[in-house]
Parts: C-alpha cells; sequence; structure tokens
C-alpha cells in the first residue's frame, strides 16, 4: 500500500509551508485586505515557487507533477489563507500566456443561469469563463460589474454580473470537463488546509486559555469539540488525497468522478464546520474582526459555493451511486 | 503517494480470491444465530479450513504461528473475504484478535507453545473478562478480587459484557491483586480456563434480540500462579500492549459491509420512489462520500502502519469515532425510508440500525474516543480529577 505521503511529497509540502509562513503572520491578513486581496510581488513569488506550474513539462517551466503533487500544495496555500484565484491560475498555466509564473492573474467563473459572481475581477488580468461547452476568455473590463461593497470574506472581493459576454472559446468541453474535475479536487485540498489550520488554532488557544483556574481544554465541553474538528480535518483530507490519486490513476478505482464529488462535499464541509467550531472555541474574542479567526469560515464559506455548491456535490456523489 | 497496490499484493490477491471461492463453496450453511454449540463448530470449523490453508492469523508474527503477512496484505485478505461471503472471525474474535497476541506478546515460552496453536487451528475458543458491572469506560477501577493462596490465585467478582462466555474454554481475565496500589498498578492479566468450579454464567440479552454477551460470576475460583501472563500489578500494560498492535485494519470487515448496506439503502429508496426526493438523494451521496472517505483513511492506517510512520493512534480513533456515527446517520435514514417496514427486526437495516448503538458504546465509547483523541493526540490537558 502506497497511500500516504513518500519523502519527496514531505519535502514539497514543507516547502510551500515555509514559502507561505508570512502569510500566517498576525498582521498580514489586514495588509491583504487592503490591497484587494492580491499583493501582484507575492503572486509572482508564488509564480517562482512552482504553485501555478507544478504540473506543467519542464520545457513549459514545470516539474511535471501530477494532481496529487497539486493537492498538497492547495492544502498548504489553504493552510495559510492565501487570498486569489489561485485555482483558476494554476488551471490556466498551460493555456494562458504568463499565468504559469505568476505574472498574469486568471480569474475564474462558473457560467449559469441567472447573475454570475465573479471573485477578484479587478486583480484579474484574464477572466475565464467555465461551462459545459467548454473555456472562454472573456475580457475583465468588457461588460458592467456591481461590486458587492461589504464581501462576506475580506480577502474575496466579489462583483456581481448581470449580463456575462460569451467570450472568445479557448478549449472545449473536454478541457471543461477536466477542469471541473481538477479545479474540485484543488478546491477541496484548500479547504482541507483550512479544516487542518482551524483544528491547530483551536487546540492552541484551547491549550492557553483560562478560566475556573484551568485551561479550558481540559474540559470535556471544549475537548470534544477539538476532537470532532481534528476527526472532520482528517476525514476530508483522506478523501482529498484519494480523489487526487483516482484523477492521476483513474484505472485505480471504479469511479473518479465520485471520489472528486465526495472529497470536494466532505473538504468544504470540513472547513466550513471547523471554521465555525473555532470561532466558538475562540469564544467572543473570536468574534471580533482583529482576531482573524473570522477570516477562515469566510473563506470556507467562498470555497462552499465553487462547483455549483454544497448540494450539488452530493447530489453529484448520489449521481455515482 | 497513489491507490495501487504493489505486484506482490496483487499476486497475493488473485492467490487469496481463488482459495476463498473455492473454500466458501464446501461451507455448510450458517448455523441459527441462538444455537451456540452449532455456532461455535461453524466458526472454529473455518478457522481450522484457514489454519489448514496457511491464512490462519495471517497478521501474527511467524514466531507466533501466524503468515506474518503486511497490514496491505491483511487488509487485501479481508477485502477478497468479505467479497467471497467467507465468515469472519466469529467466536473466535477474542483468541485471534485479542488474547492470542497479547499472549504471543508477553506470554512465557511455555504459554505461547501451550495457547497459541489451538487458536489458530479453531481448537479452543476464548472469551474476555475485563469489564465489570462498576468498572466500564473507567475499566482501570475494576474490582473483581484475585488473593494469592500458595500456587493459586482465588478469584471473587463479577465480569460483564463477557462475548460467547457460553462457548468459551478460556477467558483472558483481569483481577486486582494489590487493591492500595493506584488503581493502574494493582491489576494482574490471568488465563482462566472456563471449566473451573465456581464460574456461572448467565447470558444477557441484548436489544438486538441476541445474547452474545453474558454476566460471569466468580466465587472462590481457583487459578493457577502458572497461568498469569506478565509480573503480578503489571496486568494493565499486559493488556493494552495488545491495543497498540492495532493496524488499522479492526473495522475492514465491518466497513465493507456497510458500503453493502448503503448499496442496499440506495436501492430501497430507488424501488420506494423516495430517491425522487432530493433531500433524500443528498443525505444517501452524503453517507457514501463519508463511507468512501473511510475506505481511503484505512488505506492510509495501513500504508502508516506498515511504514510504521504517522502519529500512532490517531488512525483508529478517528476512524472510530466518525465510522460510528456515519453508522448511526445510516441507520437513522434507513429507518426513515423504511417506514412501517422498520417495525421487523429481522429487516437488515433495522438490525443496522441497532447494531449502531451498540457501535458508539463498545470497545470505548464516542465520549471517550474524543477523550482519547483530546488528550493523547491533540495534547489538550486532563479533566479535573
Amino acid at each position: 500500500m502506497n497511500f500516504d505521503l513518500d519523502a519527496d511529497e514531505r519535502a514539497l509540502q514543507q516547502g510551500i509551508r515555509d514559502l507561505c509562513r508570512s502569510d500566517t503572520a498576525p498582521d498580514h491578513p489586514r495588509a491583504r485586505e487592503a490591497a484587494g486581496g492580491v499583493d501582484r510581488d507575492n503572486w509572482r513569488e508564488l509564480g517562482r515557487a512552482g504553485v501555478f506550474a507544478l504540473r506543467l513539462a519542464e520545457s513549459e517551466g514545470g516539474v511535471e507533477l501530477g494532481l496529487t503533487g497539486a493537492a498538497l500544495v492547495f492544502e498548504e496555500l489553504g493552510r495559510a489563507l492565501v487570498p486569489g484565484p489561485l485555482v483558476a491560475s494554476h488551471l490556466a498555466g498551460a493555456l494562458v500566456d504568463g499565468a504559469a509564473m505568476g505574472d498574469r492573474v486568471v480569474g475564474l467563473v462558473e457560467r449559469g443561469q441567472g447573475v454570475a459572481f465573479v471573485e477578484h475581477l479587478e486583480a484579474v488580468d484574464v477572466l475565464v469563463a467555465l461551462d459545459d461547452d467548454g473555456l472562454w476568455s472573456v475580457a475583465p473590463g468588457s461588460f458592467e460589474a456591481e461590486p458587492v461593497t461589504a464581501p462576506l470574506d475580506p480577502l474575496t472581493p466579489v462583483h456581481r454580473v448581470t449580463e456575462l459576454p460569451m467570450g472568445e472559446q479557448l478549449a472545449g468541453p473536454e478541457d471543461a470537463s477536466r477542469w471541473w474535475l481538477e479545479g474540485a479536487v484543488l478546491t477541496a485540498a484548500f479547504a482541507t488546509g483550512i479544516a487542518s489550520a482551524t483544528t491547530d488554532a483551536a487546540v492552541a488557544y484551547a491549550k492557553e486559555r483560562e478560566q475556573f483556574g484551568r485551561p479550558i481544554g481540559s474540559f470535556q465541553a471544549v475537548k470534544h469539540l477539538c476532537a470532532d474538528m481534528l476527526t472532520r480535518a482528517e476525514v476530508g483530507r483522506a478523501a482529498t488525497y484519494a480523489a487526487a490519486c483516482a484523477v492521476d490513476d483513474p484505472a485505480a478505482v471504479d469511479d473518479p468522478g465520485r471520489a472528486v464529488a465526495s472529497a470536494l462535499l466532505l473538504a468544504t464541509e470540513a472547513a466550513f464546520v471547523n471554521g465555525k467550531d473555532c470561532i466558538q472555541v475562540h469564544g467572543g474574542m473570536g468574534f471580533t474582526w482583529e482576531a482573524n479567526v473570522h477570516l477562515y469560515v469566510k473563506r470556507a464559506a467562498v470555497l462552499r459555493t465553487r462547483f455549483g455548491g454544497a448540494d450539488a456535490h452530493a447530489e453529484a456523489a448520489a449521481a455515482t451511486w | 503517494m497513489d491507490l495501487r497496490t504493489s505486484p506482490d499484493e496483487q499476486a497475493f490477491r488473485a492467490e487469496a480470491r481463488a482459495w476463498l471461492e473455492a473454500a466458501v463453496a464446501e461451507l455448510p450453511p450458517k448455523p441459527p444465530a441462538e444455537d451456540w454449540a452449532a455456532r461455535r463448530a461453524h466458526d472454529t470449523t473455518w478457522q481450522r479450513t484457514l489454519h489448514d490453508a496457511g491464512y490462519a492469523g495471517l497478521d501474527w508474527p511467524p514466531e507466533a504461528g501466524g503468515r506474518g503477512a503486511t497490514p496491505g496484505q491483511h487488509l487485501i485478505f479481508l477485502e477478497e473475504a468479505e467479497r467471497a461471503g467467507a465468515p469472519y472471525v466469529g467466536v473466535g474474535f477474542v483468541g485471534l484478535l485479542h488474547a492470542g497476541p497479547t499472549i504471543a506478546a508477553e506470554g512465557s515460552t511455555e504459554q505461547r507453545a501451550r495457547y497459541l496453536p489451538p487458536i489458530l487451528r479453531g481448537e479452543e475458543v476464548w472469551c474476555q473478562g475485563f469489564s465489570e458491572p462498576g468498572a466500564g469506560s473507567d475499566l482501570a477501577s475494576l474490582s473483581t478480587r484475585a488473593v494469592l493462596d500458595g500456587d493459586h490465585y482465588v478469584v471473587n467478582g463479577q465480569k460483564i459484557w463477557t462475548s460467547f462466555a457460553q462457548v468459551a474454554d478460556f477467558c483472558e481475565l483481569l483481577v486486582r491483586t494489590d487493591p492500595a496500589a493506584p488503581k493502574h498498578r494493582g491489576i494482574t492479566w490471568l488465563i482462566l480456563p472456563m471449566d473451573t468450579p465456581g464460574i456461572e454464567v448467565r447470558p444477557l440479552r441484548t436489544i438486538g434480540g441476541s445474547s452474545e454477551f453474558s454476566e460471569v460470576f466468580l466465587t472462590d475460583v481457583r487459578v493457577p500462579v502458572a497461568n498469569r501472563v506478565g509480573d503480578e500489578n503489571d496486568g494493565w500494560r499486559v493488556a493494552m500492549v495488545t491495543f497498540s498492535f492495532e493496524r488499522g485494519t479492526a473495522f475492514v470487515g465491518d466497513l465493507l459491509g456497510a458500503r453493502r448496506l448503503h448499496e442496499s439503502l440506495v436501492e430501497t429508496a430507488r424501488a420506494s420512489g423516495a430517491w425522487e426526493d432530493g433531500g433524500i438523494r443528498r443525505e444517501l451521496g452524503h453517507l457514501g462520500a463519508d463511507l468512501d472517505a473511510l475506505w481511503a483513511l484505512t488505506l492510509r492506517n495501513v500504508t502508516q502502519a506498515e511504514r510504521g510512520s504517522g502519529v500512532p493512534g490517531l488512525g483508529g480513533s478517528v476512524f472510530k469515532l466518525h465510522y460510528t456515527q456515519v453508522r448511526h446517520r445510516m441507520g437513522d435514514l434507513a429507518m426513515r425510508l423504511l417506514g412501517p417496514d422498520g417495525l421487523d427486526l429481522q429487516d437488515e437495516h433495522v438490525r443496522g440500525w441497532v447494531y449502531a448503538m451498540s457501535m458508539t458504546i463498545a470497545a470505548g465509547t464516542t465520549q471517550i474516543q474524543r477523550n482519547i483523541i483530546g488528550e493523547r493526540i491533540l495534547g489538550l490537558p486532563k479533566e479535573p480529577a
């Protein structure tokens, strides 16, 4: 059996964790908030580190890793709550010039019925619209967009778009379904990072915060919340790694589509519920803007809207039975 | 990291599958649930069949008479056995999964030679005398007394939740030998022959209607000192050694059974029209996702067991905590879907629903699992005494 990280994978994970360390400094999210979520220098740094290119051929600046390697990277980006259209820019590495090295920021919008929500519209150089027929390049300045004045996640600015132009076709339905599958896995991986980071934050606080003369983590009421958080994170992680491996090697499983739907459902749920529990463990301080704990659950809420949303993920899982 | 099996593992799977298909075809029909003599005969005959084919004690070390298979091979065998419809350990549960491995690790040369081969051959059946009416989650507070009298211990007390006591030849018994010592330090592990005078076994009926559990009353029961495993007052450590051997495979058969039950529930929902309800469909999809994730968690636990990596105990506790709660959700949904059909205890889904209520209690309740995860894995401080 070979279903756990090997030495190279651990090194990759550690490398990205170290790279993102500055992002976890307590004052950093607020600096980002002022910058509208995407800092160009930081984006290029991520690009140079291989975040967007690592699955590309060496001739294109990549290291030819699989989706499993990319998932490990995205888990670390999630742990550090790195803002920006990371999944889209990674998926566009081979399709949009400059995306792979972080020189251009690529956004993604799911085309559907009704109003479209576009994240990071003001920061993106290229916007890719995803639908069943393919991938389309829509010029960011070519349509009317109404900013959401108080975006739920301060690090994810959002615009409402009533009429999204068709745009210029970049790729056909096969690439579109590949973006769904791979994008879902990377989103699940990012969510796994959040689920894990919130567990760590809650446990650290429960060890340090004292009430009734002892650390609150000594009380079962708090301890059991933390145990459930770890369990959710571990279940989501197992599902996510399995989905990444299944996409890399479809012959090894019955149905890669089911593995991906399951991972997206469980990992985003773990991030969302753990995000709330993390605030609960932090008590009143967790409810303050300054404590930054809120940023986890708010990003988790953003992730839960992706690829059709939580109910669609459960439907997709059900459809495979 | 990948989901592939190695060429060796594939060869092992092919060999196990071929053998299991042929062996299961020869199996006599399963005896009635309450005919304990017939069940013992059925399960021990299967154990003998496994033994003669070299599959007994797959996960036991070769020096204990086992096959010394890797955790991955063990997982594959359990998977293939479930697929073939082969029996699981049955009445051999305690001997094969706990008492045997404990004696293999902590017993003397004589004890290993005397007790291990009959377990592997299906000749002797064991039960477990750990829990007491006053010592459940707080097992170390057990009060069954053993007093030294010459070359025997004289044992008085009561045990409970003793599975298969009515057909067991031996009992792995925890007794208190030093009432003055701190509770974990005054316990001794004894081999109790079940035909010793002074033992009374009274079966308990569970809410599932079955009687695999018993109360065991011990009155002036004389156990030779030679039957002690490990040192006097070191029995707590001896008992715990085996738990640390757990390699992530304890629930494999159970989980595969749960996946089959889930598929059957999907069929039930399709047949009744409930599948047309999006809410029901999503709940079933969610349960399927959880069961698949638990399988992935099992593969990870087994990989870590092979490599000796990971946080010891993390995988097993996380698995048990989540799996048992998934079984509750699945059972609750089944009861909703079945409606009045759920009033029949013979229905597999109803049995599953009832069984789930035991799963969050047995082998460390959900609440104890959360304490274990919180304290031993996350390092949170202990509850104030």
